[in-house]
């Protein structure tokens, strides 16, 4: 059975990767999980110096989800190169850095910092909001979109993954703007903006109002999204959202996902991507599929 | 890479949940391991069975009965999670993952101890009493009937407080504690008011003192960033966020922004 896949060129063991913020940069999972078994580890957003994050609360439980405005909380690039990437090196698998930014030139001097730097891919966090623009997030627009895309692929040292907002009306345009910015592949979703009251305080449950609504409530979304940027773009598809078995990394990749990210999941279980993996062989072994490949965007 | 090797959720088989009072039920399960492992002051998470709610409920340890390979939780029936717990009988499974979080930290223990506990912030102090050497003195409030008490008499004098006055003062354990200006070695747990009253009274009183804090928490483990607290720190801005589960729930209460 092969579970190989190819990334913009980074061969990856099997589909199954971390959704960033998740894993943290996978030490709080060594203790569960064999990191070796995992395609590819996408380590918590990093900026280009350290984010203190939001007040507390930043988690609300939702109907199937959960509601974060962690906000970011990160101890920056130089933190990161130096504490997390040889840790993630000691284990046998690939390593993508997402990053945060709040304006474009904060995005391109971590692509910079990053460029000499031990890791395979980068992923690029375009759902933060431009302080520059009003807050708007770069992710909601097609030209932002675009020009920050261009302005970090020119100097990153390795594949740029874009990873897109799924509050927006129409997810293939900015995949096409994220296309022409130069993205060597894409990534989908990220969190979809929700709020939670808690009737008896009469006040919202998250510090900042509203958060990212994660979880398997957000899991047709996502199927429904990655199967159209999938069409609309001739770029690699990460698909994410919800994903909590085997069965359900399967349907990103019939919606035309080449590998998943599993997210929520790890929050709630933290063997997780291993149960996914096993599910996801079993499923392929039960209905006689030899090459996870086979199975991407097998839908019509 | 040398990494202690972890379980993560587990299905323990329930031994007894009794109501402790209104609302309040200790629920007793098998799990030889992490009788084995805890200590006074972490915590598990419980999971409930309804797929809606996904996200752990963190309950404190209150008793930990390594001969017997069971943990104790005492824990109030507030929300459609721990309601779902409320009807779990005798023989059925619950799922858990722990212990989790750091716990108190007894080379603190002096030859006075001050132990403080509101409400369900009582139980978590329970362990730490049976194993704190030297005179304690225990400090507990409640909303209306006491519980526990005949457990906690067992390691040192007990002062009971209720906020309806049914049973002993009127008002909170900090009530007793300043009234009566108690001192020694200060471990604490329960709402956070009353821990920054315990916060202040330390520092007036120049006493050592570790607050068991509470936050919502996504994960448990520490992979979420989402349970943070403030803790003072040397940076620009004079404090961090730090994670509850992790770097506590136990923290120094000196290190504590309650703001
Ligand atoms: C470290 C720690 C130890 C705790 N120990 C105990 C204990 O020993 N006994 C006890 O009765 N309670 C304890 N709590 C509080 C307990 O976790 C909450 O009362 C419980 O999670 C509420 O769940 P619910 O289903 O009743 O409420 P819901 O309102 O349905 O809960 C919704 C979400 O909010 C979270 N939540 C709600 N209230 C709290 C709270 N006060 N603190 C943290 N999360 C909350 C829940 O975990 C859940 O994710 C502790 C909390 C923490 C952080
Ligand atoms: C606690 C938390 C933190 C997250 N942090 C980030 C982040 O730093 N950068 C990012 O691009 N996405 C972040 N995400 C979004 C996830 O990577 C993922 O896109 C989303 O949660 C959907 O997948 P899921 O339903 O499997 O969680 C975060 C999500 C959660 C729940
Ligand atoms: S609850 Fe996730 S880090 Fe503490």
């Amino acid at each position: 059975m092969n579970l190989g896949v190819n990334i913009a060129g980074v061969e990856l063991k099997n589909p199954i990767m971390t959704a960033s913020g998740t894993f943290g940069s996978g030490k709080d999972f060594a203790p569960y999980v064999d990191l070796n078994r995992i395609g590819c580890v996408v380590v918590k957003g990093v900026a280009s110096t350290p984010w203190p994050g939001n007040r507390p609360p930043r988690i609300a439980e939702a109907y199937g989800g959960i509601i974060n405005a962690v906000g970011l909380q990160n101890p920056g690039v130089d933190a990161f190169c130096q504490d997390d990437i040889p840790f993630l090196r000691g284990f046998d698998t690939r390593i993508a850095v997402n990053i945060a930014g709040r304006t474009i030139d904060e995005y391109v001097e971590v692509a910079e910092r990053l460029a000499t730097a031990d890791v395979d891919l980068l992923e690029l966090n375009i759902s933060c909001p431009n302080v520059k623009e009003g807050g708007v997030a770069f992710g909601v627009d097609p030209a932002m979109a675009e020009a920050v895309t261009r302005a970090v692929k020119a100097v990153a040292g390795q594949p740029l993954i874009v990873k897109l907002s799924p509050n927006v009306t129409d997810i293939a345009a900015i995949a096409r703007a994220a296309e022409r910015g130069g993205a060597d592949a894409v990534s989908l979703i990220n969190t979809l903006l929700g709020a939670r009251i808690d009737v008896r305080r009469r006040a919202f449950v998250l510090s900042t109002k509203q958060g990212g609504l994660s979880g398997p409530a957000v899991k047709p979304v996502a199927v429904r999204m990655v199967y159209e940027v999938a069409r609309a773009v001739d770029l690699p598809v990460i698909g994410m959202g919800g994903i909590m078995t085997g069965e359900d990394a399967a349907e990103f990749l019939m919606a035309g996902a080449n590998a998943v990210a599993v997210g929520t999941a790890n929050l709630l279980n933290p063997t997780a991507t291993m149960d996914i993996l096993d599910g996801l062989v079993a499923f392929m072994e039960e209905t006689g599929v030899d090459d996870v490949n086979d199975l991407v965007g097998v839908v019509e | 890479m040398c990494q202690e090797n972890r379980t993560g959720r587990v299905h323990c088989m329930i031994v007894s949940n009794e109501p402790l009072a209104e609302d309040v039920r200790e629920l007793v399960f098998e799990s030889p391991a992490m009788a084995d492992e805890a200590r006074p002051g972490q915590f598990v998470n419980l999971y409930c069975r309804h797929q809606g709610q996904l996200l752990p409920r963190p309950i404190s340890i209150c008793e930990i009965d390594r001969a017997g390979g069971r943990l104790h939780l005492v824990y109030a029936c507030r929300g459609k999670g721990t309601r779902e717990f409320a009807d779990y009988r005798p023989g059925e499974r619950v799922e858990v993952m722990g212990p989790l979080g750091n716990g108190f930290s007894l080379d603190a223990a002096g030859p006075e101890n001050l132990v403080i506990g509101g409400g369900v912030g009582t139980p978590p102090l329970l362990e730490l009493c049976k194993r704190l050497t030297g005179r304690t003195t225990i400090a507990v409030s409640f909303r209306s009937a006491p519980y526990l008490i005949d457990r906690l008499e067992r390691c040192g004098e007990v002062l009971v407080a209720t906020r309806d006055g049914s049973a002993g003062v009127r008002g909170n354990a900090m009530k007793i504690v300043e009234d009566r200006g108690l001192t020694g070695n200060i471990f604490a747990c329960g709402p956070t008011p009353m821990l920054a009253a315990v916060q202040a009274y330390a520092a007036r009183r120049d006493l050592p003192a570790q607050l068991s804090l509470e936050e919502r928490m996504g994960c448990g483990f520490g992979c979420c960033v989402g349970c943070v607290t403030k803790v003072r720190d040397a940076s620009e801005a004079g404090f961090s966020y730090r994670k509850v589960c992790k770097d506590g729930p136990v923290f120094a209460a000196g290190e504590v922004i309650f703001s």
